[in-house]
């Protein structure tokens, strides 16, 4: 299984496997990552799944859904690379992913 | 101090329903919603946007679920207080005494706690210098525009709410219009207008920024901008407006003694009740094994919880279960004809 890597604002560091198929956002609710909350469930409705993608990744993820960006300006300190991970999907491409999570979700 | 069988707190589709299965079994009940109209998450958050799992409805909006939900309760008197939150809670005499943010107190057996995930505020600015001018200079929300007359206002955000208050207080105020990329989502014709003003020097609009910190004494003087390559931009503002839509917190609920996880309320299966007699979790807020966050759970728990609050409200009757096709009892309550 692909491995995501979420590093929290403080530094600590959590890989963990998420099965193919899965959102960024799911892989974290199910391994208890705190500093993602989810709100919504995954319905892009809300902004409280928010994450920092590097650069080198940025491009390799899924591209940003219509309306995102719409959701990431309502989020906790937006920058140019926030994402919501519920909009992240993991593939095999993507193993090995880093997401840094913001100082908080609200 | 409003007396009634059961306070329903929150008015989206679960809290709507949970008052239509307490009214149909002869308890009264009145609903409180911190937002300023009735459907919760469905009209906050996405009343345009199709939803395909209710129960023999193949489709609706968050709108048309809440206007169906709303016509489901007409034959009921239904009193809601909206824009106000739940704050305080007392147990007095085996009774649950609740008051609002607005004053407003409930005397109430039952507690019916229908919250989605929490209520409504709007987000604020994040660099924390700007929570001594909160609601003074720095603004969520417009009451009085009249307050910004001849002032120099700057506002933040990229939405219908941000655009049209720029382009209103843009008439007699100086505005800044600051928002973090240049796209907005509004509507085109406002876009337009805006960036027609922007042309003519009406209004100073500041595109991949956001704000970096604010300066003043006692009242704001100054902000300070950084955009996308970090160079930083200081502007004389009176006034600082933040429109970032709203954002979801559990609010003083989280103080009320219940067993929390995350953000969600445990609750039994039998009558969705908390750990304290009579107050119940019902809808998205309330956590149990197995839980799913649909609205039809929301439904089936809200019915399971209103015949809980039955033994509370009426502890001399008992409650006899009866069906809406065959009930004179409730046909009359529903002002229909029987058969």
């Amino acid at each position: 299984m692909p491995k995501i890597i979420y590093i929290e604002n403080n530094g600590k560091s959590h890989s963990v496997e998420v099965a193919e198929g899965l959102t960024v956002m799911e892989g974290a609710v199910q391994n208890n990552i705190p500093g993602i909350d989810a709100d919504c469930g995954g319905g892009m409705a809300c902004a409280t799944c928010h994450v920092y993608v590097k650069d080198e990744w940025f491009d390799k993820i899924t591209k940003k859904s219509e309306g995102e960006d719409d959701m990431i300006d309502q989020a906790y300190e937006p920058k140019k690379n926030s994402r919501l991970s519920c909009q992240i999907q993991v593939s095999p491409e993507i193993d090995g992913l880093e997401v840094h999570l913001p100082e908080k979700q609200v | 101090m409003i007396k009634t069988d059961a306070l329903i707190v929150g008015a989206g589709p679960t809290g709507l329903f949970t008052a239509h299965q307490l009214k149909l079994i002869g308890l009264g009940c009145e609903i409180v919603d911190n937002l300023d109209k009735i459907g919760g998450q469905c009209i906050e958050l996405y009343p345009d946007k199709p939803i395909y799992d209710i129960p023999a409805i193949p489709e609706c909006t968050g709108e048309e679920l809440t206007q169906n939900l709303l016509d489901q309760l007409k034959p009921f008197n239904i009193k809601f207080h909206l824009s106000e939150r739940v704050d305080e809670l007392k147990q007095v005499n085996n009774k649950w005494k609740v008051k609002t943010n607005k004053g407003t107190e409930f005397e109430t057996p039952n507690i019916i706690i229908a919250g989605g995930v929490g209520s409504f505020e709007p987000r604020k600015f994040s660099p924390k210098e700007c929570e001594k001018f909160e609601n003074k200079t720095i603004l969520y929300s417009i009451k009085d525009k009249k307050i910004f007359h001849g002032k120099t206002v700057s506002i933040f955000g990229g939405g219908d709410s941000a655009l049209d208050w720029a382009l209103e207080l843009s008439k007699n105020s100086k505005v800044n219009l600051i928002h973090r990329r240049d796209e907005f989502k509004a509507a085109q014709a406002t876009v337009d207008k805006v960036k027609e003003l922007s042309n003519a020097g009406k209004i100073n609009l500041i595109t991949n920024s956001q704000l970096k910190t604010v300066n003043g004494n006692g009242e704001l003087e100054e902000i300070e901008i950084e955009n996308d390559n970090k160079e930083t931009k200081k502007l004389k503002s009176d006034y600082a407006l933040g429109f970032f839509g709203l954002i979801m917190q559990l609010g003083p609920i989280a103080n009320w003694g219940l067993n929390l996880n995350k953000k969600t309320i445990e609750v039994d299966t039998e009558k969705f009740e908390t750990n304290q007699k009579g107050i119940y979790a019902v809808g998205d807020i309330c956590n149990y094994p197995g839980k799913l966050k649909l609205i039809l759970s929301g439904f089936h728990e809200g019915a399971l919880a209103a015949r809980a609050c039955f033994k509370l409200a009426r502890p001399n009757e008992k409650y006899r279960f009866e069906f809406t096709t065959s009930s004179k009892t409730i046909k009359n309550r529903l002002g229909v004809k029987s058969d």
